[in-house]
């Protein structure tokens, strides 16, 4: 798929880049020659929606950093001042904050898809590390940017994290002091995150690149999970995978504009409008909407350690989960007893999600007591992120490892072309005749 | 080592003093990367203004029986309760009672003093700042992930792995109390 350039220079100064700095000819050969399956669908135009949530990101937080001040007696009189005084400063102020939400959105179906696909297994194991990777960036990214107007949910969000690190054994301790640069979370603290947080998105592109470098060599895989056999199978990215991009990205914008512009803060949280005080905490104290499964994880274990473990580990599975899944069928189209519980998994990560919201003792079904289970009520949101917790990692340690051993899978299509040019051969129900001429 | 050297043998040369080299200016430069590295990590440490803070005084009179105040020490809240008699003896009936990190109340205020409690207000699980008066022993409650604490401060129930901390503190009158 990779190696092969069909760049043409046309003009004499295309000749005389190309023989010094070919950059034309790799923005040639990646985005328009660029050789694609032409069985995408549109989960697979996560990709370029999130390489624009990255650039608005960036772009937004680079002006805002011109206005916001780092410093525990100003950070939230200046953010105000952004909103209120700054020229367009409300538009790019939560253009920022709910761009940081549609980021999270689009990383999530971008991975959902990589999961139901089997677009992690070999030999595309290094992509999908390189995007666990961006993932982990990201959630340190929007962390410390969510301190940065330090209200009350900033202050107090932090303190928790931070906290996180004390739960390790004798260098706990130490660690948290050094991560706050004091003995609580402080200016030294807001100080050293508003850098970081201006760093990491360039260290998120530079994985970028390595992310989408990784995805030219192997090439994209596709909703059969069949390799591409010969050039019927694919089309080229442009104009197939522009336009088809472009419209998705469209799509995309709607949503976000109608966030930014109709409820910028419905995402947020009321009590990050109130100056961090130190001495109080928020009577209910949660993370943003995309941390909260995990959040879910860490309260569903009643000692702080193994808490603060699963919850990383629910991150780190992910890293080994090309050599936890065994199956050689890649695409869960033809694994279906292992794609009932791909949706059981989906369900049970927006069950986290929800547990997450809600305080641990409050009851799932309103109202209702049943019995009390070693340490809370069997009807109360802990046991249900224990349920929840426990089906998380199952998918993953026990689901995949024996399902790939014992699943007898469908057939797969030859190539991805065959089902659509032999029509003797089995078509799944509304494929596309021809998915290069349908969007 | 000396077998994979191309020069080996070559010009009688002893291998191991070209190994030596390697070695040495590997470990030259190793030591040199540390020395580097080690302050710019260090440099995320407490500064000297920041370790300067360290304690501060506080007039007891200031706080009605039954009542607590909070003050900030080292950017951290500091409960100062003035406990009843119905406290201190629900706190003493449980010091028997199964507990996580046992404690009979007697070492967690000054001798004499049991009316006094001073305790770094911030959660032992995750450094919240627990409310009084809620929870199931009618202690401290924290709200982030359901800690309950006893009227001596001690965890009873939830994720906390240990009691509030006793900061390091001392009564230099008998209405004043320095901490830290």
């Amino acid at each position: 798929m990779s190696g092969h350039s069909n760049y043409v220079p046309k003009t004499g100064f295309e000749r005389w880049l190309d023989a010094r700095l070919p950059v034309a000819r790799l923005a040639y050969d990646s985005l328009i020659d660029f050789p694609t399956p032409k069985n995408l669908n549109y989960w697979y135009t996560f990709g370029g929606i999130l390489a624009l949530c990255l650039g608005i990101q960036l772009a937004t937080g680079i002006v805002l950093a011109m206005h916001y001040v780092p410093h525990v007696d100003y950070a939230f009189a200046s953010i105000e001042r952004i909103m209120r005084d700054v020229n367009y400063g409300w538009l790019i102020r939560y253009m920022h904050s709910n761009g940081a939400s549609m980021f999270f959105i689009a990383v999530y179906a971008h991975m959902f898809r990589g999961l139901y696909y089997g677009s992690y297994k070999a030999p595309r194991e290094l992509l999908w590390i390189l995007g666990c990777v961006i993932y982990l960036l990201m959630m340190a990214t929007a962390f410390m940017g969510y301190v940065l107007p330090w209200g009350q949910m900033s202050f107090h969000g932090a303190v928790v994290i931070t906290n996180l690190f004390g739960a390790l054994p004798i260098i706990g301790e130490s660690i948290t002091t050094w991560l706050w640069g004091g003995f609580a979370v402080d200016n030294a603290t807001l100080n050293r995150f508003f850098s970081l947080h201006y760093l990491m998105p360039f260290m998120i592109a530079g994985v970028v690149i390595l992310h989408v470098w990784a995805l030219h060599v192997t090439g994209n895989n596709n909703p059969t999970g069949v390799h591409v056999q010969s050039k019927a199978d694919t089309v080229p990215f442009h104009p197939y995978y522009t336009v088809k991009d472009g419209f998705a990205i469209a799509v995309f914008m709607l949503m976000f504009a109608a966030f930014v512009f109709f409820s910028p803060n419905a995402l947020g949280h009321p009590d990050n409008y109130i100056p961090a005080n130190p001495l109080v905490t928020p009577a209910h104290i949660v993370p943003e909407w995309y941390f909260l499964p995990f959040y879910a994880i860490l309260r569903a274990v009643p000692d702080k350690l193994m808490g603060v473990l699963l919850m990383f580990g629910a991150i780190a599975v992910l890293f080994i989960l090309p050599w936890l899944d065994t199956s050689r069928v890649r695409s869960l189209r033809y694994r279906p007893t292992t794609r009932m519980y791909f949706f059981i998994f989906v369900v049970a990560c927006f069950v986290l999600g929800f547990c997450g919201g809600k305080l641990p003792d409050e009851h799932v079904i309103p109202g209702l007591k049943t019995f009390q289970l070693i340490d809370a009520d069997l009807n109360s949101m802990v046991w249900l992120s224990r349920f929840a917790t426990a089906y998380y990692f199952a998918y993953f340690l026990i689901v995949l490892p024996v399902m790939g051993l014992s699943e007898a899978p469908l057939d797969q299509p030859k190539s991805i072309s065959e089902p659509v040019l032999s029509p003797s051969a089995a078509l799944p129900a509304g494929a596309a005749a021809s998915p290069e001429k349908r969007g | 080592m000396a077998g994979a050297n191309p020069e080996n043998g070559a010009g009688g040369d002893d291998p191991s003093r070209r190994d030596f080299i390697h070695i040495a200016a590997g470990a030259a430069a190793a030591g040199a990367a540390v020395t580097i590295a080690w302050p710019l990590v260090d440099q995320m440490n407490p500064a000297g203004d920041t370790l300067a803070l360290a304690s501060v005084e506080f007039d007891l009179t200031k706080v009605e029986l039954g009542q607590s105040v909070t003050i900030k020490w080292r950017g951290k809240p500091l409960f100062i309760r003035h406990r009843t008699g119905a406290e201190i003896a629900a706190a003493i009936k449980d010091d028997n009672a199964p507990m996580r990190d046992p404690q009979t109340d007697e070492v967690r205020h000054k001798p004499g003093k049991a009316e006094w409690l001073v305790l770094i207000g911030t959660c032992t699980h995750l450094g919240c700042v627990p409310t009084f008066g809620g929870g199931d022993y009618k202690g401290w409650f924290c709200p982030c992930h359901g800690s309950h604490y006893d009227t001596s401060g001690r965890i009873r129930k939830g994720p906390a792995p240990t009691n509030l901390a006793v900061p390091e503190y001392a009564f230099v009158s008998d209405t004043m109390v320095k901490v830290g």
